[in-house]
């Protein structure tokens, strides 16, 4: 596949500006309140805080206590309180409740609240409402980008899925707006966008309306970033949902990794502690492995305990000199490694241990018919069997959206009885999560013995009534068809099969799930690369249904030779997986361009099955 | 189940996902444990000192984390950070790290010349700041406080400058069409924030009614209300906006969803009742209804057991005390909860597992299941047996099970069942190659040995020779069976 003129991979921007600028701007704004003060801080911007700052840049501006954002009413005495905050409706009655309580009791302070990333009418109304706007004081932080790693840059905004995805609202355009209008005064300016879907199309419209707008002097820049795809989470269901295989994705499905780092406990460390590891390209150990599939990991770690061991050996017969200068420069290093190894291989035995347990084989299995498309039925009982062992809720419904989103819906029959099945297994209340996987199009049932131009005619008929209303429904129902059988033959997503597929030295993309099937969403953005447009794909964009684009920007375009003409910005609107990541790294080096991930949260089958809970208030 | 098992089984030998199995058994696992243990040795080398890497407290939070000095203040609101200030200092990792202003981004360029008092911000001010964009488009003291009386901003014009973050005053727009007009610039113009403000407006400067009406075609939009309603709980409006819509699906949905806030069972089961009259589609008013049933039965037996448990007089309680209550558990749990303490009482009452089936019509396979993990916890292996024992007409008994006993098998094991347990189990595994592997994974000898004799695999079973003890009564057996002429070896 190595093209003529081959290149090297380019090396990633330097993003470390975004979190100076993220911190400053924090700074700046705390100075806007002088003086001691008392910071209340949301639960989910904890970690990335801790990403871009820490304790004593906070004290510095004299911030005096933490505290976290929740519900137990505040204990603070200080005459200052800032509240650094998302913009959520139940976080302004929570302060509020403070400044009411506090104006009841006659006590004055001054209150400040820090929006990040951007405030919203909404909560304005809530403080006027409420009876405290003018009372408290506030301010944008405008954070959008967190860079996790070298070529990861996170909004950190997993709501963004559901607010989107399942109930239609716009709030989050305008951030990733201007998210794309600062990677692009930085980086940029970006010569050639492409995207496909609904969410992207707006995104970039938005966008391109706040570019005219501010005039900037990007022209005749040498970009360090070329090219932008933009894709919406609903343009690909079926990879988000199959289980990962390749390592980084498993640590991910198996401890959670947040805002880039995991918490590895005492089954990992063998011993009583737990650690917080930060996961990223420094790590030695970690970036070597965390694209592999995790059948060659073994391999990788055991040759590198092997390596360890031998360099800790040639102490054996060193002369005190030798001895000396082992221990200042390489007994650090050693050590480091040592300590990562160990964690890893800990990481690996913890994980093999929960998915033999979980008779991991017979689900991959599963999975893989699903995906081909035969042996449905066999499927069908195997998914009702693991839903009445109460394995796991979450499981037991990412696998049913993976049966229905292959299979176009469920039939009407097992869709009732499966439901059934999962209420009684895992609780009545789940009633509003079918509700709300019906709606985003997870789970649906088929319409009984209705065909598709069936219900595009009355559609159409519908729409001649101009009862345009309740047409909608129908067409986003129309629209949510996934097509998925037919999109999947005509891009080749099942590799056919010649021989063993050997994960360890992958061919194609599809390597990430075991040469089982390549990566929709990755494929989609292979072949726009190639062909620097939809040209061929008619088809495909026919039977996925969301709008296209392909648009040339506003910077000259940066020709294949120039770094930035081989380094995309791949913008996954509703979230990307580890699987995602590691299959357009491949891609990247079979090609010789480097991706950047901004991803509006990194995102697992998990987290999407989540979000679609109805959560109590 | 339309192909048949042994092309099945070929299929996914041949097949590329063979390279990796997560057998306990594999090569890969044994490789991983002598790396493990590899590195394991060399930790004495290596741990004569503290990690000095990152200092990590108890809680597994790195010290001088800001997630960390929450914990903290949590734990002990009344220091401040003053007294703890040293430690945090040298634990913190990135304190070495402290902001490097590069010139050209830095923050006194971008704020020069500001004005620190918003309120004399003048118009053109706010219009003319470009130049300081560049870099950080947003990186300004936002305009909130600006406020604009201006009358003359078209609607477009209105929006847009609300998408910016701009107060624009909306008080001008009167007439419903100036309304409509604005409401569908602000969709136009995809930022959802702003949709909603314009909504707000239009909320309170509009009879229900006629905005329910111009909703109705604009679906965006009301997809931004429905959700606005849903986030500040304005369950009334909500409805009545559902029910304008014909949603009555969604306005039983929405009803039944407060549910998830009554902490008290009481409370709740009353609500549950009112919910069985509302308009669910036909297939989820029995859902409601057996959600109702069965918290109605969970306070029943709740009420009973915790009064047999206090009074101590109940074997199964003293032995096995319950952990949880089971308000407000699924009804599988309640079932497995029936049949661990309950199993076996009369189908009259609430508590006995036949009548939680009969009421909530169970399924046979999801019903043994449980039953099975039940008894199989209490190693009450005569009630397992009973539970796949039928007897045809002729007083003949034969095993059956609504699940595959693979499945049977590994729900004993799991339970430690003795050998002699679950051989039995293992025998009846229909597919003969799972069959092997079971009975040579828990050592069923009599299993693997009679499956070889019936396969007449003289080779595996002289192999399988080695692996008994020697002087058993399963080596004898197998001595027995290799030296028997009547058999007709296929090897």
């Amino acid at each position: 596949m190595a093209s003529a003129t081959r290149h090297d991979v380019p090396e990633p921007p330097d993003f470390g500006i975004l979190k100076r600028l993220a911190r400053d701007q924090l700074i700046y704004l705390l100075e806007q309140l002088p003086g001691r003060k008392d910071l209340f801080i949301e639960a989910d911007l904890m970690s990335p805080l801790d990403r871009i700052a820490n304790v004593s840049i906070l004290k510095q501006h004299e911030v005096d206590k933490l505290y976290k954002v929740e519900s137990r009413p505040a204990l603070s005495t200080s005459d200052q309180l800032c509240f650094l905050v998302r913009p959520r409706v139940k976080t302004m009655k929570y302060i509020a409740d403070i400044v009411n309580a506090d104006k009841m009791s006659g006590r004055s302070r001054k209150y400040k609240i820090i929006f990040s990333p951007q405030k919203f009418y909404a909560c304005e109304m809530v403080l006027e409402e409420e009876g405290v706007f003018g009372d408290v004081t506030c301010d944008e932080w405008s954070f959008y980008l967190l860079p996790l790693d070298e070529d990861i840059i996170s909004m950190e905004l997993p709501e963004f899925f559901r607010d989107y995805f399942l109930e239609g609202d716009h709030r989050w355009i305008n951030s990733v707006a201007r998210a794309l209008q600062l990677l692009n005064s930085l980086y940029g300016p970006f010569s050639r966008a492409y995207g496909i879907g609904r969410c992207a199309k707006m995104c970039y419209e938005l966008w391109r309306d706040l570019e005219e707008e501010s005039e900037s002097d990007s022209q005749g820049r040498n970009p360090e970033i070329g090219n932008i795809f933009l894709i919406d989470r609903d343009t690909d269901y079926v990879t988000a949902l199959c289980s990962q295989m390749v390592y980084e994705g498993l640590v991910d499905d198996t401890f959670r990794i947040k805002c880039g780092s995991v918490d590895f406990g005492p089954e990992v460390t063998s011993s009583d502690k737990s650690v917080k590891v930060l996961l990223n390209a420094q790590d030695k150990v970690f970036s070597q492995i965390r694209n592999e599939h995790f059948s060659s990991v073994f391999g990788f770690l055991s040759q590198k305990s092997r390596n360890l061991q031998a360099q800790y050996d040639r102490r054996r017969g060193m002369d005190i000199k030798q001895m000396k200068n082992f221990v200042s420069q390489e007994l650090k290093g050693l050590k480091q490694e040592h300590r990562l190894l160990s964690l890893h291989i800990g990481a690996c035995e913890s994980i093999m241990k929960k998915k033999t347990k979980q008779d991991f084989q017979e689900m991959i299995k599963a999975e893989h018919s699903l995906l081909e498309g035969f042996d449905i039925r066999e499927s069908t009982s195997f998914i009702e069997e693991h839903i009445d062992r109460q394995v796991s809720p979450i499981e037991s419904l990412r696998l049913m959206c993976l049966l229905s989103i292959t299979e176009n819906g469920l039939n009407p029959k097992d869709y009732r009885s499966l439901k059934t099945q999962y209420l009684q297994s895992y609780g009545p209340e789940h009633l509003l999560t079918f509700h709300n996987l019906k709606r985003i199009g997870l789970l649906t049932e088929q319409a009984a013995g209705e065909t598709l131009t069936a219900v595009e005619s009355r559609v159409s008929k519908l729409v001649t009534d101009r009862a345009a209303g309740k047409i909608t429904d129908a067409f986003n129902s129309l629209a949510r068809k996934s097509n998925f059988r037919a999109i999947s033959k005509k891009l080749g997503l099942i590799p056919r099969l010649d021989g063993e597929y050997d994960l360890k030295v992958p061919r194609d993309m599809a390597y990430v799930f075991s040469g089982a099937y390549t990566p929709l969403s990755c494929k989609l953005i292979e072949q726009v690369l190639e062909r620097r447009g939809w040209q061929g794909l008619e088809e495909v964009l026919r039977l996925l249904g969301g709008p296209e684009f392909s648009e040339a920007g506003g910077g000259a375009e940066a020709g294949p030779g120039r770094a930035g003409g081989r380094t995309v910005l791949a913008v996954f609107l509703g979230g990307c997986t580890c699987s995602e990541m590691a299959a357009l790294r491949f891609l990247g080096r079979d090609r010789g361009c480097r991706f950047i991930f901004l991803t509006t949260a990194v995102t697992s089958s998990g987290r999407l099955m989540e979000a679609m809970a109805e959560p109590r208030s | 189940m339309s192909r048949p098992r042994a092309d099945e089984e070929e299929y996914w030998h041949s097949s590329k996902c063979r390279a990796f199995t997560f057998d306990d058994e594999d090569d890969e696992l044994c490789q991983l444990k002598e790396s493990k243990r590899a590195v394991n040795s060399l930790r004495d080398i290596v741990d004569d000192e503290e990690d000095e890497l990152e200092k990590v407290s108890w809680s597994g939070e790195p010290v001088g984390s800001i997630s960390w000095s929450i914990k903290e203040t949590a734990s002990s609101s009344s220091t401040s950070l003053e007294g703890r200030d040293s430690s945090l200092q040298k634990g913190s990792s990135s304190n070495a790290a402290l902001p490097k202003q590069v010139s050209s981004y830095s923050l006194s360029s971008l704020f020069k010349g500001r004005n620190k008092l918003p309120s004399l911000q003048s118009l053109s001010d706010a219009l003319s700041d470009t130049g300081v964009k560049n870099y950080a488009p947003e990186l300004r003291r936002p305009k909130a406080e600006y406020k604009d009386y201006s009358s003359d901003w078209s609607p477009k014009d209105t929006v847009r400058r609300m998408q910016r973050g701009k107060v624009c005053s909306l008080e001008r727009f009167r007439s419903l069409q100036d309304k409509l007009v604005l409401l569908d610039e602000a969709v136009a113009g995809h930022d959802g924030n702003v949709i909603t403000a314009v909504l707000i407006f239009l909320k309170r400067t509009l009879r229900r009614e006629i905005l329910f009406r111009e909703l109705e075609v604009r679906q965006v939009a009301l997809c931004h209300l429905i959700h606005f309603l849903k986030e500040t709980g304005e369950q009334k409006m909500l409805l009545d906006l559902l029910r304008f819509l014909d949603r009555t699906e969604e306005v039983a949905l929405s009803q039944y969803r407060e549910h998830l806030n009554i902490q008290d069972v009481e409370k709740k089961r009353e609500f549950l009742k009112g919910c069985i009259g509302l308009p669910f589609s036909p297939e989820d008013i029995s859902h409601i209804q057996d959600h109702y049933t069965l918290l109605e039965r969970q306070i029943i037996i709740e009420a009973n057991d915790r009064r047999l448990e206090t009074a101590g007089q109940s074997e199964i309680f003293q032995k096995y005390p319950r952990k949880a209550s089971i308000l407000n558990m699924p009804l599988v749990t309640t079932l497995f909860y029936s049949c661990f303490y309950h199993y076996t009482e009369a189908e009259g009452t609430f508590s006995s597992p036949t009548n939680l089936k009969k009421t909530f019509k169970i399924p046979d396979k999801q019903y043994v299941l449980t039953a099975l993990a039940a008894r199989a916890k209490l190693r009450a292996w005569e009630d397992v047996d009973a539970l796949f024992t039928t007897k045809n007409w002729l007083g003949y008994t034969k095993k059956k099970a609504p699940i595959g006993f693979h499945r049977v098998v590994e729900i004993l094991q799991r339970n430690n069942a003795p050998v002699q347990v679950l051989q039995e189990y293992v025998r009846l595994v229909e597919d003969v190659e799972t069959r092997l592997n079971l009975a040579t994974k828990y050592k069923c000898h009599d299993v693997v040995i009679d499956t070889y004799r019936d396969l007449k695999d003289r080779i595996q079973l002289m192999a399988y020779k080695c692996k008994v003890e020697r002087g058993s009564a399963e080596e004898e057996k197998i001595n027995s069976i290799l030296n028997n002429t009547q058999i007709r070896w296929k090897n």
